[in-house]
């Protein structure tokens, strides 16, 4: 009875509309704590997850099982990486997603994981990433749940098995937590056809560069020497010319400097080949350039400093450019500097510290890596594991579509990346875009557009809890 | 469904009286119009009011739970991109509130004038399309046509000055070209309504203006925007509720613009890099609220000034 009449009771109550009211707040308030207790699964990720020490791998793993399916998430390019994979091992259980690979600094993986960390599950085994910033982000407290590589997980013969340096954007305070894909040296395209046919000399300085272009621009208006309307310009050029934007010198600090001659000399090339017409500012990827640049009939492409990866992508890919026409020459270096070059992206595979088969993941990202082409489609980029890049080279120049050698210039420049432009949590190439190109398309030079840039570096490596050097 | 509580009230201590006494008063709480409501309010609690509570958690506390006071909202709002986004907003809003506020009465009212009925179905019908389409969709499409190289309107792009898409998305250009893509997503819609809201002033009553001799005009400002204006202030609220809100129209063209327009140009896209990217679920929840309250404070004085839900 006792009981009943506390239901009456409570059913009383209800019969005053101010007390259903106060009810009514009461149980939103019941589930908001629900919610509430529901969100508390944020993950043991990043560096975090290192201090671990219940498994051989080094950080705090879920329960495994070997014959778990794997879930990978690849993007278009890939996405006969994760099929080839398939084929050969027809045991394992494959989910393969496709997503946009955080193209166009969409950091959907970020986003993703995000929401996963938070909802204490989700995780996807094996993710690739086109950009290099999820390590510096993984890193971070609280976020990513990236595996380390290097504690166990991965074999030492295996990560030391890539180009030398290659890893270091994967790595943050000694700890590995990713394997590149491709390397993106930047190196330099030129129409050999072209060159030969204008009796031109390729340069091998930004100085002759420069001359070259000036006389480019009265003798044959219209053909072009570059590219600097893409996001990633300041990897080609800046990266390239030693210019200290982006010296990441520790896990939470940054030195800046955009104002340096370095920077200011790079500036000024571009300006200059800009202003004579032979630097392109449209979009390698956007219609107007195959429309205004496209090669074959009315080729204009001269020359393009650029990516180990443009020769798939950008010549066979955007331009469809004839066979037998393009050539690699060694990075372009300033006269009396040191021979650097820049890189641009170049992929990455990472491993979820949650997953369930961490041994098949590691196996998946060994497999993909280590091998130089998929079901007779060759790797679109130059491999940053060594034995494949040999390969990949020797198959690349076998079919004929580049006139000469461009092994040797390719593998040089592979070693010749400037150390002195790290890798993040943010995207440079961001940074860039909405600052200096958006500046561009309104009339304004890159050297006058050069303190902003400085400042939004600042502000997004701020924002991200770096401490900021301006030497 | 009110029988069914019947055989319950009997037992209610003192219930049986209150019952006599006042028949009518116990079905009062509970009617057939409740629960016509009832799934509206569950899906409201669970998507709308449950969400709001849990951000106004997640707002007032810091990332280890502990309360933090308004110290995620002065830290968000000092934030150097908090500033420009919600100049971005405030100019779209301006911009596509005013247009909004002019051009559908005055097309409803066109459409309404309109004698011939075979018209009036087709320009109905032709309102409501772009309505229909879904919104990054119809995003997807704004952006060919603000690409000068393959826009059907190219000529126009390349008259104004802008030979290149990164010259039409200009930051400065871009309020102006958000509130016509959200014009021409969104009015059709509301033309519709307002048509609707026209149809219910009695015929007589504009018969006897006529009579009166009111032209066009002078009926539709005495007559038809004053008795219509209750949808209006209606139709602003929504929009001025969902216009706080911009995300898709920024978020597409800053992926389709290779991030020459900032992935933080509104207000509710700085929510989401603070939740995203800088992993802050505190600081994007205290703009979350932000926004909120703005929200509420243009409702309540559209509210009060439209005298909205007064009867007549």
């Amino acid at each position: 009875m006792e009981r009943r009449s506390r239901v009456c009771r409570m059913v009383n109550a209800f019969r005053s509309r101010r007390a259903m009211r106060r009810a009514t707040v009461g149980v939103m308030a019941a589930g908001l704590l629900a919610v509430a207790a529901c969100s508390g699964g944020q993950s043991v990720g990043g560096a975090s997850a290192t201090s671990g020490s219940n498994s051989p791998y080094g950080f705090t793993t879920a329960k495994q099982n070997s014959s778990a399916a794997l879930t990978v998430w690849v993007d278009s390019t890939r996405l006969p990486f994760a099929q080839a994979y398939q084929k050969a091992h027809p045991n394992v259980k494959l989910n393969i997603v496709t997503y946009d690979g955080d193209a166009n600094g969409s950091n959907t993986f970020k986003t993703k994981m995000s929401l996963y960390d938070r909802a204490g599950s989700g995780w996807p085994d094996v993710t690739f990433t086109a950009d290099d910033n999820a390590a510096s982000w993984g890193s971070l407290q609280g976020t990513g749940a990236l595996a380390p590589l290097n504690k166990g997980l991965a074999p030492p013969s295996f990560l030391n098995g890539f180009a030398t340096g290659s890893l270091g954007v994967c790595t943050v305070n000694g700890v590995t937590y990713c394997v590149r894909s491709d390397l993106a040296q930047v190196v330099l395209w030129y129409n050999k056809t072209l060159m030969q046919k204008f009796g031109y000399t390729v340069p091998t300085t930004w100085e002759q560069y420069e001359q070259l272009a000036d006389k480019v621009a009265v003798q044959h208006p219209g053909y072009i020497v570059g590219t600097a309307g893409d996001a990633w310009t300041p990897e080609i050029y800046m990266w390239a010319s030693q210019c200290p934007a982006n010296d990441i010198t520790g896990a939470k600090s940054l030195t800046v400097n955009t104002s340096n001659p370095n920077c200011l000399k790079m500036a000024k090339l571009l300006d200059n080949t800009i202003a004579n017409k032979t630097m392109s500012t449209l979009s390698l990827f956007g219609p107007d350039f195959s429309k205004a640049e496209a090669n074959g009939e009315g080729g204009k492409v001269l020359m393009l400093p650029g990516p180990a990866w443009y020769g798939g992508s950008v010549l066979q890919g955007t331009l469809k450019a004839p066979k037998g026409e393009f050539a690699v020459a060694a990075p372009l270096h300033w006269a009396g500097q040191p021979e650097v070059t820049g890189d641009v992206g170049g992929g990455a595979w990472w491993i979820s510290s949650h997953s369930a088969n961490l041994k098949a993941a590691e196996n998946f990202i060994q497999w993909v890596t280590s091998t130089d082409s998929y079901d007779g489609t060759l790797n679109p980029g130059y491999p940053a594991y060594v034995p494949a890049a040999e390969k990949w080279a020797q198959a690349t120049q076998a079919t004929g579509y580049y006139a000469g050698n461009i092994v040797a210039p390719i593998e040089q420049a592979a070693s010749d990346v400037w150390t002195g432009w790290g890798s993040g949590a943010f995207s440079q190439e961001a940074v860039w875009a909405k600052v200096v190109l958006s500046g561009m398309a309104q009339g304004k030079t890159i050297e006058s557009l050069l303190p902003a840039w400085q400042t939004e570096i600042q502000n997004e490596a701020q924002v991200l809890g770096y401490t900021v050097t301006t030497q | 469904m009110t029988p069914a509580r019947t055989p319950a009230r009997p037992e209610l201590p003192g219930g049986r009286a209150a019952a006599v006494s006042r028949p009518r008063r116990a079905s009062r709480w509970l009617r057939p119009g409740h629960l016509f409501v009832l799934p509206y309010v569950v899906l409201l609690a669970f998507f709308g009011i449950i969400p709001v509570a849990y951000s106004v958690y997640l707002a007032l506390t810091n990332a280890s739970g502990g309360f933090a006071g308004f110290g995620n909202f002065t830290r968000t709002a000092r934030d150097y991109r908090f500033a420009p986004a919600v100049e971005h907003v405030a100019t779209y809003l301006v911009i596509w509130l005013l247009a909004l506020a002019v051009f559908v009465v005055l097309l409803a009212l066109v459409v309404h004038r309109l004698t011939s009925n075979r018209a009036r179905v087709f320009i109905r019908f032709a309102y409501y399309i772009p309505g229909a389409l879904a919104g990054a969709a119809s995003v997807l499409l704004w952006l060919f046509v603000l690409d000068p190289t393959v826009s059907p309107v190219s000529a126009l792009l390349r008259w104004t000055g802008n030979d290149q898409f990164t010259q039409v998305i200009n930051t400065g250009h871009l309020p102006v070209l958000f509130a016509v893509i959200a014009f021409w997503t969104g009015a059709g819609g509301w033309i519709l309504v307002l048509y609707g809201a026209l149809n219910t002033i009695p015929a007589d009553m504009l018969e006897a203006a006529r009579v009166d001799g009111a032209g066009p005009v002078r009926t539709a400002l005495r007559i038809q925007l004053p008795m219509i204006r209750k949808w209006v202030v209606y139709m602003l609220i929504l929009s001025f509720a969902a216009g706080t809100q911009l995300f898709v129209e920024p978020t597409l063209i800053s992926q389709a613009s290779f991030g020459i327009v900032p992935n933080y140009y509104s207000v509710n896209q700085l929510a989401y890099q603070f939740a995203f990217t800088q992993n802050d679920l505190n600081g994007s929840a205290a703009i979350s609220i932000d926004l909120l309250v703005v929200a509420l404070l243009c409702a309540g004085l559209f509210v009060a000034r439209g005298r909205l839900f007064e009867t007549d």
